[in-house]
C-alpha cells in the first residue's frame, strides 16, 4: 500500500508496540497482560510494519522464519516445567527468587512460562498472516 | 449534578444512540467501505464506553484494554483497505 503517512508512522510504531508488549508481557503475573496478550501486540506490531511496506521488508527485519519461534517457546515452557526437577520438587512447582529484581519484580518461572506462551503466540500468528498473505 | 450522575445520565445514553445508528449504518451500508467505517467507529464507541466505566469504577487497568482495543481497530480498518485496494487491482 503507498502512503508515506502510514509508512512513516510504522516506523515509529513499532519499536514502540514491541516496548509495550514486552511492558505487559512482564507485568502479568498479578495485573492484567500475560505472555497471549502481549504477543499478539508485538505480531500487530510487525503485520502494521508489513501492510505499510511490503512482505520482503518484514521478513528482514525478522531473519528468522517466524515458525522457528514456536519451538523455542515450547522449549522455553518446558524448562519452566522440568527446572524443579533439578530441586529436588514436584515438576511444575513455582519457584521465586527470594529478591525482587529492580525493574521487573519478582522473577519465577511462571515469568519463563510466559515467555515461551509470547514466542509460540508470535510465530504462530505471524506465520499465520505471511501464509495468508502470500498465497492471496 | 455530580460527574456520576452526568456520566450516567448523559454521556452513556449518547454513545448508545451512537452506538445504535452506527448499527443501522452496518446493515444498510450500500458498499463495502461504508460497513467498514462503521466497523471502526463501532470500536471507538466502545472505547468511549469502557473508558466511561473505567472512570466509575476507579480501575486505570481498564483503559489499557482501551488502548489495545483501539490499536486492533487501526490494525483491521489498514487490513481492510490493503485487500480492498488489492481486489480493486485485480479485477
Amino acid at each position: 500500500m503507498k502512503s508515506i503517512i502510514l509508512k512513516t508512522g510504522s516506523d515509529y510504531l513499532l519499536p514502540l508496540l514491541i516496548m509495550f508488549s514486552i511492558f505487559i508481557l512482564l507485568r502479568g503475573h498479578y495485573l492484567p497482560g500475560g505472555g497471549f496478550v502481549g504477543g499478539l501486540i508485538a505480531s500487530i506490531a510487525f503485520v502494521l510494519h508489513f501492510f505499510a511496506n511490503s512482505l520482503e521488508n518484514t521478513k528482514n527485519i525478522i531473519r528468522i522464519h517466524p515458525g522457528l519461534l514456536i519451538p523455542v517457546g515450547l522449549v522455553f515452557a518446558l524448562f519452566s516445567a522440568i527446572i524443579p526437577l533439578f530441586l529436588d520438587q514436584a515438576v511444575m512447582t513455582a519457584q521465586w527468587m527470594h529478591e525482587p529484581l529492580p525493574v521487573i519484580g519478582m522473577v519465577g518461572t511462571a515469568l519463563l512460562f510466559d515467555i515461551g506462551v509470547y514466542l509460540v503466540v508470535l510465530g504462530v500468528t505471524l506465520t499465520i498472516i505471511f501464509t495468508i498473505s502470500e498465497t492471496m | 449534578m455530580t460527574l456520576q450522575d452526568y456520566l450516567y445520565y448523559f454521556i452513556l445514553p449518547v454513545l448508545t444512540l451512537s452506538v445504535i445508528l452506527l448499527f443501522i449504518r452496518f446493515v444498510k451500508g450500500p458498499s463495502i467501505s461504508d460497513r467498514v467505517v462503521s466497523l471502526d467507529l463501532h470500536i471507538t464507541t466502545g472505547i468511549g464506553i469502557i473508558s466511561i466505566y473505567s472512570i466509575i469504577n476507579d480501575q486505570p487497568t481498564f483503559l489499557d484494554i482501551a488502548m489495545i482495543l483501539a490499536l486492533i481497530a487501526f490494525l483491521g480498518t489498514i487490513a481492510f483497505s490493503y485487500y480492498i485496494e488489492k481486489k480493486e487491482k485485480n479485477e
